[in-house]
């Protein structure tokens, strides 16, 4: 899994992380600036006052920079490796362009919004664009990496095709929708590498506070020198910079960036593509999240629940049939059928030598039926507008479709035998997953073109805490509306033209790949997998960077009650002897204190590098929990902590000459 | 009655008294800043003064009226002092020279009123009664006034006004200062405490100065001011005769600022969002009384400059109350506390004064901290920060961030010049850690507009008038309008609504969690500067 950190990655990342010296990098980031203009001070002082100690702080308070850098070259590094990856499918592609009178073969890059090209099966299509004419399977694995074709058509909510994907049958006419360099796989590489990187909102209000508390540092350290010369104990330029360095919060001063390229990092790798930062932000503030029911909720395709017999067939004979009909039907309503067959009726789900002989009919968009034809025997099973049925099948079909299940009529030789129906089963888990998501605080809410009825009886069984029946576009659109008049952030996913506007209008709205472009255009991420329940997941990364950033601040903080404790004995000891108390750590000489706790400011942001990379834990709890529980961790923590990793570097410092 | 016993019995009745009128006194206090009618009198300020009472103001308006307001405060201060050898009552106590004028204006402007000068020789009761006092009582109702803009604030949803600053300013003077301080200057004449015209009365062959001292002396406390009309201030018999008057003044230190906690919860709609401010206050206040008693009763110090009029207990809840509350009247000299005790005396300023803090300043203080912690704490719950409704971005942390950093900044650029002055030397009375402690303790008394003096260190050179003159201004005004900008900015956003995801701000959570940001903020800020000073001397 690439989501675990190697030490490899840091001496890979080595080079990129000696790049960042340079102050147009620097300057980014307020807190490591002013660590950078130290260490400068400090080296300065060191060449003109050589002596172990002098070079000692020097040297570490550059190993703080560095590491700094490093935290975000690695965190960069991933991103570069998935942006590789993703640009060796973007071979230059040659398109067969559609003109007056016949097509022109032309460079892909050379294709503009609204040309039409043609795309042949074992062809690349050339850019992202919408099907406007014919059907065919498409390979996406170069995008998201599900190496099982799917079906892209004109018309309908399967419409969209991505530049670099590989037509594998049938012929295509795209209509391109997006100018060369801004596609899909473009924007996902500047997306990946960071290049496109702004700083989120949050994570501008924290550098904010972040620099107040080192403007704060740094008025508490100057002012310190004058306070010394009255006491009579003035300090070097040295001392000093080690203990400001020290007191601002370089641990998340370090670590911010990175951690919000990981966070970014972390949805790729769940195959989802937020357009922005904010985005993801949003995702953790989510107060409302509409799901739709199928395929979210419940299977998107329907199980098999009840064989229903006519005209007077007894079931058995209709058994028989249905297993036949679906013994070589591979679509998950197929198999269904045939588990209900073994599960309810006993039957077997292997085929005899006899049946083997069968010749299977595969489900066309023509015929809409699929079945079998065993010895003269014309087995079909398909919908009931592709049947003649009489008003006794028509009632039970109608009832079924009333109570939101699909019926499926069963024949024989054009003889109608009776009905399957194809129910919602609601997914394993989804149950937990929405009490998960109501201690985290969010209300889900279930939306279905199903009638009142139907959908209160499955919303009951999932858990969900509302739902929307009989929904139109429109009533989607009106419910986004109403919970954001009242303050809150709705989330959604959606794939058709018709899901668009409401896409956009929700605070995130997450596109399925299969989905339209509209669709795709008007949401800020898209799920290259196409799994709804994803949503779920993005919440729980966006609750995760946040977590992560407040954890290490906190952490950050912390940490400076034991560096006090370490360096003012140390700087002070000399003029007031009782300030000796303070040193509880028995560090041995104050040479030796200070240079410990420099170390261990700097060492401890590459402890903390793959904490930023992987994020804090995140369990679903209430807010108070969450707080109790991170404020322990991260506070109390980061308080204890210092003592005893100064200590232990004390121990190994002070036996060199010239510091112990 | 032991001592103990004494001082158990005191605060046992302090907070008695405080808890009766908690409730009342509170809800009265939201009515004043909520209501829509205006009093006969108050029309007829505003037509004199051209206010149109029903035009609310944007929070840059509202900022601009209180700073010209206050400028001008300055001013016509500053003449009434200049020109005092005109005035009637002033008994040859000439022109105040100008750099003490100047700084006494900016003082009692700032609702600071420390004072660089001995009232007795230098003050005419013409300027203690038209100048000083006047701003005592207004310089309070604009503390109150900022905190009302802020808690609207929270309270309004997509709005840009904040109120009126005028009306917030007449309300606050003529509905809850005039009259209350009105009936505690004559309960405090029931005590003992002077009213005298006169310039002093002769006992014995030898003339005590006296003053307009009740009147003076219940704003002093109702205000948080602290200004004395003698130089002993409430030490003197004359302005604190004996363990009622103490008791009383005490109350009045801190009657506003704790109901205000009460008018917050009220206004924002859910009270127990003011208990809790309540709570961190006085858990604060509580722990700092414990540590200043606990150090003079263990001193091994002489008796030198020590208050044994009210004894230990009664020293140190008059101390512990006064800094908490940026009040600075005093009834025993801190210099002469012990290191731990005069050291608890300066970190209650250190914490920003919010424990129960000034009149008004204490809440906007405490809800701009709130804001901060709150900030942290959405981070680590996972959610873009808000507290009481509002999320807390970009501009919101800005504007909290620039009001806490106004308070360390001029205070250690302050003390940090003045430490390494050559005059300085001359104006301590003590050398060493002690010497440090009060130079400290008069920046950090001037920049969190206390007022109280340490009283060791002489301010009456150049250096220090101006300077903590200057720390006095930046100190107060600073923050008043990044109050009023975050304000502003709370108020244009629309509500969030409570949801299973917010995390309460009622609970003990909340409470510890702005607790300890604090005595972090504070500690983190100020530990380099009092290791040297108090850290030291306590350690000895």
């Amino acid at each position: 899994m690439t989501g675990v950190f190697h030490p490899r990655q840091l001496v890979k990342s080595l080079p990129d992380a000696l790049r960042k010296f340079h102050p147009r990098y620097q300057l980014r980031n307020p807190v490591m600036f002013v660590v950078w203009v130290g260490s400068l001070l400090v080296t300065v002082f060191a060449v003109a006052e050589p002596s172990g100690f002098t070079i000692a702080v020097a040297v570490w308070l550059w190993f703080t920079v560095l590491f700094a850098n490093l935290a975000e070259a690695v965190a960069e590094g991933r991103g570069k490796a998935q942006a590789e990856s993703l640009r060796r499918t973007k071979k230059d592609s040659v398109a067969r362009r559609l003109v007056e009178g016949g097509e022109e073969r032309v460079s892909g890059t050379e294709l503009r919004i609204g040309d039409l090209v043609v795309v042949e099966a074992g062809e690349v299509i050339p850019g992202d664009g919408d099907v406007v004419e014919g059907i065919a399977t498409v390979d996406e694995s170069a995008i998201t990496g599900e190496s099982a074709p799917v079906i892209r058509e004109s018309g309908g909510d399967r419409s969209a095709v991505t530049g670099g994907t590989t037509v594998l049958s049938d012929r295509v006419v795209v209509r391109i929708t997006t100018k060369p360099g801004e596609s899909f796989v473009d924007r996902m590489i500047a997306l990946v590498e960071g290049a496109e990187r702004q700083k989120t909102p949050n994570e501008i209000a924290l550098t904010i506070l972040l620099s107040t508390l080192t403007i704060i540092f740094m008025l508490a350290v100057v002012a310190l020198q004058p306070f010394a010369i009255y006491s009579g104990g003035e300090q070097s330029v040295i001392v000093l910079t080690a203990l400001l360095v020290c007191l601002i919060p370089t641990t998340i001063g370090a670590l911010l960036s990175a951690i919000g390229i990981a966070g970014m990092d972390r949805l790729v790798q769940r195959n989802v593509l937020a357009k922005s930062g904010r985005a993801v932000e949003a995702a953790g503030d989510i107060d409302t999240l509409l799901l739709d029911k199928t395929g979210t909720i419940t299977w998107g395709n329907r199980r098999a629940t009840e064989f229903i017999p006519v005209n007077g067939t007894s079931v058995d004979v209709l058994v028989d049939a249905v297993r036949l009909s679906s013994l070589a039907d591979g679509t998950p309503e197929g198999r269904s059928v045939v588990e209900l067959c073994v599960e309810r009726y006993g039957r077997s789900a292997e085929l005899t030598e006899h049946e083997k002989t069968g010749e299977f009919v595969p489900f066309t968009a023509q015929t809409r039926m699929s079945g079998i034809d065993l010895g003269g025997r014309q087995i079909r099973k398909g919908a009931a507008s592709a049947f003649a049925i009489t008003d006794e099948v028509r009632l039970i079909v109608d009832e079924i479709s009333a109570e939101g299940g699909t019926p499926l009529v069963v024949a024989e030789d054009d003889v109608v035998l009776g009905v399957i129906r194809l129910s919602d089963v609601v997914k394993p888990g989804m149950r937990e997953r929405f009490a998960e998501l109501r201690a985290m605080g969010i209300r889900t809410v279930m939306v279905t073109g199903d009638n009142p009825l139907t959908a209160k009886a499955i919303a009951a069984e999932a858990g969900v805490d509302d739902f929307l029946a009989e929904a139109k576009p429109e009533d989607k659109m009106a419910l986004i509306r109403q919970e954001q008049e009242g303050g809150k952030l709705v989330a959604m996913t959606g794939d058709g033209t018709n899901d668009a506007p409401a896409l956009a209008q929700a605070d995130v709205g997450v596109a399925m790949n299969t989905g339209t472009s509209a669709a795709k255009e008007a949401g800020n991420m898209v799920d290259l997998d196409s799994d709804p329940t994803k949503l779920i997941e993005v919440v729980e990364i966006g609750k995760q960077l946040l977590i992560t950033r407040g954890a290490l601040t906190t952490f950050s903080i912390a940490n400076d009650l034991a560096k006090y404790f370490a360096i003012l004995p140390a700087m002070f000891a000399a003029i007031y002897p009782q300030l000796g108390l303070l040193n509880i750590m028995g560090l041995a000489t104050p040479r030796s204190a200070i240079l410990s706790a420099v170390i261990f400011n700097a060492l401890v942001i590459v402890a903390l590098i793959p904490l930023a990379l992987r994020g804090v834990r995140y369990q679903p709890a209430s807010a108070a929990a969450l707080l109790r529980r991170n404020l322990l961790i991260y506070g109390v923590g980061g308080i204890v902590t210092p003592f005893a990793g100064i200590w232990l570097i004390d121990l190994l410092v002070r036996l060199i000459p010239g510091i112990g | 009655m032991s001592s103990t016993v004494a001082g158990l019995v005191q605060i046992g009745l302090l907070i008695l008294a405080l808890a009766v009128v908690y409730r009342p006194f509170g809800d009265y206090m939201g009515r004043v800043y909520t209501g829509t009618k205006h009093t006969r009198v108050e029309r007829a300020i505003y037509r004199v003064a051209r206010i149109d009472p029903e035009s609310e103001q944007r929070w840059s308006t509202y900022a601009l009226g209180v700073l010209g307001f206050s400028f001008v405060g300055v001013a016509l201060l500053y003449v009434l002092q200049r020109v005092q050898s005109l005035l009637p009552f002033a008994y040859d106590r000439g022109a105040v020279p100008p750099g003490m004028a100047f700084n006494t204006a900016i003082s009692f402007v700032t609702n600071t009123n420390w004072q660089s000068y001995v009232p007795e020789t230098v003050m005419g009761h013409t300027v203690q009664m038209a100048g000083l006092t006047v701003q005592n009582f207004v310089s309070a109702a604009v503390g109150m006034a900022v905190a009302v803009a802020l808690v609207r604030g929270f309270v309004r949803s997509k709005a840009d006004r904040l109120g009126n600053f005028w009306v917030d300013l007449v309300r606050g003077t003529t509905r809850v200062l005039l009259p209350i301080a009105f009936v505690f200057a004559i309960v405090l004449v029931a005590t003992g405490v002077v009213m005298s015209l006169k310039a002093g009365v002769s006992v014995d062959g030898q003339t005590v100065a006296t003053a307009p001292v009740a009147s003076q002396e219940a704003i002093k406390m109702l205000g948080t001011n602290g200004g004395g009309a003698l130089n002993a201030n409430s030490a003197h018999p004359f302005e604190n005769p004996n363990a009622w008057s103490n008791l009383i003044e005490v109350f009045l230190i801190l009657v506003i600022p704790v109901s205000l906690t009460r008018t917050f919860g009220t206004m924002v709609g859910n009270r127990r969002q003011g208990y809790v401010l309540l709570g961190v206050m006085g858990a604060l206040w509580s722990a700092m009384l414990a540590v200043i008693w606990a150090a003079e009763a263990s001193g091994l110090r002489p008796l030198e400059g020590k208050e044994i009029r009210f004894g230990i207990p009664g020293s140190a809840l008059f101390a512990n109350a006064t800094t908490g509350t940026s009040t600075g009247a005093v009834n025993a000299m801190h210099d002469s506390f012990t290191g731990l005790g005069g050291g608890g005396a300066l970190l209650n300023m250190l914490f920003g004064e919010m424990t129960p803090g000034g009149v008004g300043t204490g809440l906007y203080s405490i809800l701009v901290m709130a804001v901060i912690a709150m900030f942290l704490a959405g981070l680590l719950v996972g959610r873009t920060p808000e507290y009481l409704g509002k999320k807390l971005g970009r501009k919101e942390v800005t504007a909290a961030a620039v009001s806490i950093l106004a308070m360390p900044t001029v205070l250690l650029i302050g003390a940090g010049i003045a430490a390494v002055l050559p005059s300085t030397g001359a104006a301590l009375n003590n050398p060493g850690s002690h010497g440090l402690s009060e130079i400290l303790y008069a920046y950090a008394s001037a920049s969190n507009n206390n007022g109280s003096a340490f009283a060791g260190i002489t301010v009456t050179n150049d250096w220090f008038q101006a300077s903590l003159a200057v720390c006095m201004a930046l100190g107060r005004f600073v923050p008043i309008v990044a109050v009023l900008a975050l304000a502003g900015f709370l108020a244009e956003q629309k509500k969030v609504p409570v949801t299973a995801g917010t995390l309460p701000t009622t609970g003990p959570l909340f409470g510890s969690l702005l607790t300890g940001s604090i005595v972090l903020v504070a500690a983190l800020t100020f530990v380099p500067a009092l290791a040297l000073g108090p850290i030291a001397e306590a350690l000895q």
